[in-house]
C-alpha cells in the first residue's frame, strides 16, 4: 500500500513512543514504583505499528500479557496506562487490572489477556457480532508463536474459515515463548503454515520492517473487512528484554540479543530508510524523540500524582445489576 | 390472562421466542441447534423464525463460549448452547478467566449481557460424564450469576429476565424436568434473578432446595406431614445472588433447616448455605443443619446404582428427621 511522508514520520513517532514507554516501564518496575509482573515488547516495534497503523478507530484489538505496545498503537494514551501499571484509580482499569489487563473499549481495545492464547475464541465473537450487526469493522488478534500451541488457536481459526469471519491473526514471533523456542515447539515449520490447513492465506513478514508488515497487514485487513473472512499474518520479529523483568534468560545469551539489536532493530532501520529517502534529517529526529520523551515523563508524573483507589473501591464493577 | 400447562421445554422456546422478537441483538450459538432443534428439541421451531439468529457451529466448545463472550462485549446478547452442562470443563478458561472477570478487571468498562445454558442433573442413566450438576463451581467464582430453576413458569420468566441482564448467567436447566409440565400464564412477564420462592409453608422445619429436587422436597414433605411435621419448602430459584432475606426469614420461624440438592454433598452448594445460616442465624437454631446430596463418587451408569448415589425423597425424610432429632 502507499505510504505517505507524513504515514512514514507517524510510524516512526510511534515506534519511539512504544520503546520510551516500555524503557520507562522497565525502569520503574526495577525501583520498585510498579508492584506485580511487567512484561515488555522492546525489539516487536515494527510488527506492532505496522499492524495497527491499517487499523481503523472502530476496528477490534484484543492483545496479549506482553501488550502495551498494541494498545498504545490502537490509540491509548500513555498517562492512563502508566497510572493503570502503578495501580492508581485513574489508571483506565482505576486500578483493578494492572500491566496484564489493561483495555479501552471506546478505542476498540476489547483487553490485554493475561491467559495466553485466551484471546482467539473472545475475537471470534467479536467476528460474529460485526457480522451480525452488518458492519465493516474487523478484528484483530495479537498472539505469540507459543499461543499458536493452544487449542484457542485451532478452534478459533476453524470457526472464523468456516463463517469467514472478519478477523486478521497477527502472529508476533519473537522466537520464545516463555524460554522455549520456536522452532522446537512449533510443528509444521511456522505458525502461518497452519493457515492452508484452514484454507485461508498465511504470509510470514520480516517484523522488524514497518512498512512491510503494514503492506503485508493491510492486505489481511482488506480481504476480513470485504467478507473474505480470516488471514494469519506471521511476523518474525524478537524480543530484547527477558519473558518478564527479572528474568534470567538462561534460554539464551546476550550476544544473540545483541546481534539483533545491531543488525534488526526496528527504529534504527526505519530511521536510516527515513533519512536516505530525505523524509526526515537525524536532527529532526533528534527533535521528534525528544518531544516524545517529554511527553511520557509527563505521563508518568500524571501517573506518580494521581491517588491510589479507596480500597473499599475492589468491591465496585462486579455486576452491571448486582 | 390465560393459563397453560407447558412443558419445561416449551416454556423455555416461549420465553426464548419472546425476547428474540423483541430484541435484535439476541441469538443463540451451538451445536446442532439448526438441524434438530438442539439435541433435546429445545429450540424447534425458533431457526425457522429467526435464521440469521441462530447458530450452527463446530464442535469447538471453548470457541463457542469464548464467541459468546466476544460478542456480548461488541454490542450483542447471545446465549450460548453448551450441549450438557458436563461440558463446561472444555471451556472453563473462558468461563472462569474470561466471562467472569472481563467486566471487573477493565475497571466496570465494558458489560457482559449472556447467558450459558447448561443443560444439567442426572437420571437419564447418562452416566458419568453426562450427569453432573455443577452450579457450585460457578458460585464460587465472584463474577457470574447462577439460575436453577425447577418450574416451567420459572424456567420462561428467569430466562428471560436472565437474557435481559446486563451481566453474564449461568442457566442450569435440568435434563429430567424438560418434559416436567406446570401452570405458565400466557402475559410477558419477568421472574427477577435474586428471589427465592415458597413452595410450601409449614412451622417446623425449612427445606432449602432448588432444580429438580424441589419436587422430591414436595413429596417428602407429604410424608412428613403424615408424621406430624410441617416442612416449609423454599425454591432458591437463584444461587448468585442469593436470596437470603426468605432464607432467613423461614428460619428464625421454623428454627431447624436442612438442605436438599442432587450435587454431591461433599463441597456442596449445601455446605455454604449451612454455613452461612449457622454464622447469621446461630441463636435462632434450635439444631444442626442437615445436607442432603449426592454420594461422593462420579455417577454410576447401571440404573439401580445411579438411583443409590442419588439423594431420593426417604433420605430427604430421614435428613429432615435427623435435623429435629425425632
Amino acid at each position: 500500500m502507499k505510504t505517505s511522508t507524513n504515514e512514514k514520520k507517524a510510524l516512526l513517532r510511534k515506534m519511539v513512543e512504544i520503546r520510551l514507554f516500555e524503557e520507562k516501564i522497565g525502569l520503574l518496575f526495577h525501583q520498585q514504583l510498579i508492584p506485580g509482573f511487567v512484561h515488555l515488547s522492546i525489539g516487536q516495534e515494527a510488527s506492532t505499528v505496522g499492524s495497527c497503523s491499517v487499523l481503523r478507530p472502530d476496528d477490534y484489538i484484543i492483545s496479549t500479557h506482553r501488550g502495551h505496545a498494541h494498545i498504545l498503537a490502537k490509540g491509548a494514551e500513555p498517562k492512563y496506562m502508566f497510572a493503570e501499571c502503578f495501580g492508581k484509580v485513574t489508571g483506565y482499569c482505576k486500578g483493578k487490572g494492572g500491566s496484564m489487563h489493561i483495555a479501552d473499549f471506546s478505542k476498540g481495545i476489547l483487553g490485554a489477556n493475561g491467559v495466553v492464547g485466551g484471546g482467539f475464541p473472545i475475537m471470534t465473537g467479536a467476528g460474529f457480532s460485526i457480522k451480525l450487526r452488518g458492519t465493516d469493522q474487523v478484528g484483530m488478534v495479537f498472539f505469540g508463536d507459543g499461543a499458536s500451541n493452544r487449542g484457542t488457536f485451532h478452534e478459533a481459526v476453524n470457526m472464523a474459515a468456516v463463517f469467514k469471519l472478519p478477523i486478521v491473526f497477527v502472529c508476533e514471533n519473537n522466537r520464545y515463548a516463555s524460554t522455549s523456542p520456536a522452532e522446537k515447539m512449533v510443528a509444521g515449520g511456522s505458525v502461518a503454515n497452519r493457515a492452508h490447513a484452514y484454507g485461508i492465506p498465511g504470509a510470514i513478514n520480516d517484523g522488524s520492517n514497518v512498512l512491510a508488515v503494514r503492506d503485508s497487514v493491510a492486505e489481511a485487513v482488506d480481504r476480513a473487512r470485504k467478507g473474505y473472512g480470516p488471514s494469519i499474518v506471521e511476523n518474525e520479529t524478537y524480543r530484547y528484554k527477558g519473558h518478564f523483568e527479572g528474568d534470567r534468560q538462561r534460554y539464551r545469551t546476550p550476544d544473540e540479543i545483541q546481534q539483533y539489536r545491531l543488525t534488526r532493530d526496528p527504529i534504527d532501520r526505519f530511521e536510516t530508510l527515513l533519512i536516505d529517502e530525505g523524509i526526515a534529517t537525524q536532527k529532526e529526529i533528534d527533535a521528534m524523540k525528544a518531544a516524545v520523551a517529554a511527553e511520557i515523563e509527563d505521563a508518568v508524573k500524571f501517573a506518580m500524582d494521581s491517588p491510589l483507589p479507596d480500597p473499599h473501591e475492589a468491591m465496585q464493577d462486579l455486576f452491571v445489576n448486582p | 390472562m390465560a393459563v397453560r400447562e407447558l412443558s419445561c421445554s416449551l416454556a423455555m422456546a416461549e420465553a426464548l421466542k419472546e425476547e428474540m422478537e423483541r430484541d435484535t441483538t439476541v441469538f443463540i450459538i451451538g451445536e446442532d441447534l439448526v438441524s434438530n432443534g438442539g439435541i433435546f428439541g429445545q429450540f424447534r421451531g425458533l431457526p425457522e423464525l429467526f435464521p440469521d439468529r441462530i447458530i450452527d457451529t463446530p464442535i469447538s466448545e471453548t470457541a463457542i463460549v469464548g464467541a459468546g463472550v466476544g460478542a456480548a462485549l461488541t454490542g450483542m446478547r447471545p446465549i450460548i448452547d453448551m450441549h450438557f452442562a458436563d461440558f463446561v470443563t472444555t471451556a472453563m478458561d473462558e468461563i472462569v478467566n474470561q466471562m467472569a472477570k472481563i467486566r471487573y478487571m477493565f475497571g466496570g468498562q465494558a458489560k457482559l449481557p449472556l447467558v450459558l445454558w447448561a443443560p444439567d442433573g442426572s437420571g437419564l442413566n447418562a452416566a458419568a460424564q453426562h450427569s453432573q450438576c455443577l452450579e457450585n463451581w460457578f458460585v464460587h467464582v465472584p463474577g457470574l450469576k447462577v439460575v436453577v430453576p425447577s418450574e416451567p413458569a420459572d424456567v420462561k420468566g428467569l430466562l428471560k429476565a436472565a437474557i435481559r441482564d446486563d451481566d453474564p448467567v449461568i442457566f442450569f436447566q435440568h435434563k429430567k424436568l424438560f418434559n416436567q409440565t406446570g401452570p405458565v400464564t400466557e402475559d410477558k412477564y419477568i421472574v427477577p434473578l435474586g428471589k427465592a420462592a415458597v413452595r410450601r409453608v409449614g412451622t417446623d422445619i425449612t427445606i432449602l432446595t432448588y432444580s429438580r429436587m424441589t419436587y422430591f422436597c414436595k413429596e417428602a414433605a407429604r410424608e412428613l406431614a403424615q408424621k406430624g411435621i410441617q416442612a416449609e419448602i423454599i425454591d432458591l430459584r437463584t444461587l448468585m445472588p442469593l436470596d437470603f432475606a426468605t432464607i432467613a426469614e423461614s428460619v428464625k420461624k421454623t428454627r431447624h433447616a436442612v438442605v436438599v440438592h442432587e450435587a454431591c454433598t461433599t463441597g456442596g452448594f449445601g455446605g455454604e448455605l449451612s454455613a452461612r445460616i449457622t454464622e447469621e442465624l446461630f441463636e435462632y437454631l434450635d439444631g444442626p443443619i442437615v445436607r442432603i446430596g449426592a454420594r461422593h463418587v462420579p455417577m454410576p451408569f447401571s440404573p439401580v446404582m445411579e438411583h443409590y448415589v442419588l439423594p431420593q425423597v426417604e433420605d430427604i425424610v430421614a435428613g429432615v428427621r435427623k435435623a429435629l432429632r425425632r
